[in-house]
């Protein structure tokens, strides 16, 4: 295997100054190849897949399978035209896109790809180095803080455009992003008490201790749900796209750009996408473990990256399945469903920790099983015994989740498989269901 | 002095901290000056961030930036007067004099100058030499006095009091029963939004 030999050299690289400066740059740089890489793909993947949901073909005529698609957009956004409205507060019109993308990018610095690696250098010694940015030891608060600046973009960009549409979708979003935010920095709190650590790092560490089962989401599923649902929020993706929804408010708080500018904007959504997917994973789903990646920690960042991928997906699917969320119901489900059942999900890891210390990991294991599948089935009777239709029935399972027409290629194939995971526990519940209620009659 | 990187980063930062601080006061636009305090206020968290309370700094983006200020734009951006330019503050002088009195006793707390003076028992002693007078060092050691009773315990509940009470008074403001005239109480559901 490759990797140091017992006569060689390990530095800690922290503890040489020219290697924190080398690291710093080429993780930088590296974070931000793959964001903007990411984004460029990410609107790619969206156009193909959202395309095979809805039995279309999408973009394929740019290289193979449309890959230089994103090429030829981001020449089309450079070379137009970009306008700037007369009675535009200037110095705030220009100022908004940056701050909506920087936040977007930088979120990522406290995430780790993978296990450290120990690296062969030139004068002949092996240096240890973290495969994230930096590992600051309040992580998790960092990530809170930085999601929060976001919405200043969004804001400022409504209220400089000088333009009641674009207002009225920044004062939307900001209302909303802050709805949310409650929620999530509460589901935040959860794998800290977990982990017993606010670092990144250490929070995946402490999921590998059972390999996948021991992953946070099979501790708490509601709050891994909850934490889904906010993100999506946060970023302002369907089925919480107000801010711009265009049949009331054109284009919501970017009615007025155009270009380069309107162009930064987009890439903050989709660079948003990726970045709030690498939180999800890295605080609920495991990071960057799973398999052979204790043996070979270069494989960190392949597993890491194919979880992204799938939250990808599931993130376009959603949108190409629920419709928009009437305001008030969005305020409502935010204030009335998500901070209540947040707090539920916080005292249920709380009463968790406890009881780990106080009876055991086995018995505590039995104990989170039998929770998820109250969960389960409780969210199922919950669900179709409502008078009305949910707000967001992401989990409602008799809705068939994905509905095709008759074409057999291999995206309806695997549509189809998921599917059928997605709603066999459900149908097992109502087979039971179905079984008991006679007898109550 | 000497001119290191870290006093020049402390320059820009106070700089920007107060310059911005002198804006939100001066400017006469409502908007302009919640900008501006929202610039102040990150140049407060860089402060934290440089003297290594990397948690303040980030609690500081959070609370301040992330939830106070934006409140504030969102109050302003829902004021008709938003873009009215002439606003003026009638109390500024005695915004002053605060302002002044306020500053004096932060220098005569945190720094030895009134113990020169005569006066005892009013510095609070803090000395480059021994910085371990400073509570809280970590975020755990901070989170235990939070809840000890010889340290933050009884500040932590009567701030909590003062929430609980501003949450009921806000969920009494806008209860439809309670806020409309006993005698006139029609139909709750047409106020509600």
């Amino acid at each position: 295997m490759f990797g140091p030999s017992e006569s060689s050299v390990v530095v800690q690289c922290a503890s040489s100054g020219a290697c924190t400066v080398l690291h710093a740059i080429f993780t930088s740089g590296f974070v931000f190849f793959v964001l903007l890489t990411g984004f460029a793909y990410t609107t790619l993947l969206e156009r193909r897949f959202l395309a095979a949901l809805q039995s279309r073909v999408g973009p394929n005529r740019a290289g193979p399978f449309g890959m230089f698609q994103p090429v030829a957009d981001g020449i089309k956004l450079i070379f137009k035209e970009d306008v700037t409205p007369s009675l535009a507060k200037k110095a705030v019109f220009w100022l908004s896109p940056v701050i909506k993308v920087v936040p977007a990018i930088i979120v990522v610095a406290v995430i780790p790809f993978g296990p450290d690696v120990a690296i062969p250098w030139f004068d002949g010694k092996w240096y240890r180095v973290s495969q994230s940015v930096v590992d600051v030891n309040i992580g998790v608060l960092w990530l809170l803080a930085i999601t929060s600046v976001g919405i200043y973009g969004i804001v400022l960009a409504g209220w400089s455009s000088n333009n009641k549409y674009a207002m009225l979708g920044g004062l939307r979003s900001s209302a909303q992003m802050i709805s949310y935010e409650l929620s999530m920095g509460l589901v935040f709190v959860v794998p800290v008490m977990l982990a017993s650590s606010m670092s990144v790092g250490e929070i995946i560490e402490a999921q590998n201790k059972t390999p996948v089962l021991g992953w946070f989401v099979f501790q708490n599923p509601l709050a891994a749900t909850i934490l889904l649902v906010a993100l999506l929020a946060e970023v302002n993706r369907a089925p919480f796209d107000m801010p711009e929804a265009e049949q009331e408010l054109t284009a919501g708080y970017h009615s007025e750009y155009s270009g380069m500018k309107f162009a930064l904007f987009f890439m903050a959504e989709y660079i948003g996408m990726v970045a709030v997917s690498m939180i999800s994973v890295a605080l609920y789903f495991g990071g960057y473990h799973f398999l052979w990646v204790d043996q070979a920690p270069l494989l960190g960042p392949v597993f890491y990256g194919a979880k992204v991928f799938i939250l990808l997906l599931v993130m376009v699917w959603v949108r190409g399945t629920l419709p928009r969320i009437r305001y008030d119901r969005l305020m409502l489900l935010g204030w009335k469903v998500m901070l209540p059942l947040a707090l539920v999900a916080v005292v249920w890891s709380a009463v968790g920790v406890v009881l780990l210390d106080e009876i055991g990991q086995d018995f505590y294991a039995g104990m989170s099983v039998a929770g998820i599948v109250l969960f389960v089935l409780g969210s199922f009777i919950w669900l179709s015994r409502a008078g009305r239709k949910p707000d967001i029935s992401g989990t409602e399972p008799r809705v068939e989740v994905v509905s095709l027409s008759g074409n057999s290629g291999l995206a309806t194939t695997t549509l189809r498989a998921v599917d059928r995971v997605i709603r066999a526990p459900a149908e097992v519940a109502e087979r039971i269901a179905a079984r008991e209620t006679p007898g109550e009659d | 002095m000497d001119i290191t990187a870290e006093s020049v980063v402390f320059l820009i930062l106070s700089a920007l901290t107060l310059g911005s601080g002198l804006l939100v006061v001066t400017s006469r636009n409502l908007f302009h000056a919640a900008l501006y305090l929202m610039l102040s206020l990150f140049g407060v968290a860089g402060l934290f961030a440089l003297l290594t309370a990397p948690f303040l700094a980030f609690v500081q983006v959070t609370v301040y930036i992330g939830a106070i200020a934006i409140l504030i734009i969102f109050a302003i951006m829902l004021t008709p007067q938003v873009t009215r330019t002439n606003a003026r503050n009638t109390q500024w002088v005695g915004a002053v004099v605060v302002a002044v009195v306020f500053f004096a006793v932060m220098v005569s707390v945190l720094t030895p100058l009134m113990d020169d003076l005569g006066a005892d028992d009013w510095s609070a002693d803090f000395s480059e030499e021994d910085p371990d007078d400073v509570p809280g060092t970590s975020l755990a050691d901070l989170g235990e006095q939070l809840v000890d009773p010889d340290y933050y315990m009884l500040p932590f509940e009567v701030a909590s009091v003062l929430l609980m009470a501003a949450l009921i008074g806000a969920a009494l403001m806008v209860s439809p029963a309670i806020a409309d005239d006993p005698e006139t109480e029609t139909g709750d559901d047409e106020s509600g939004g």
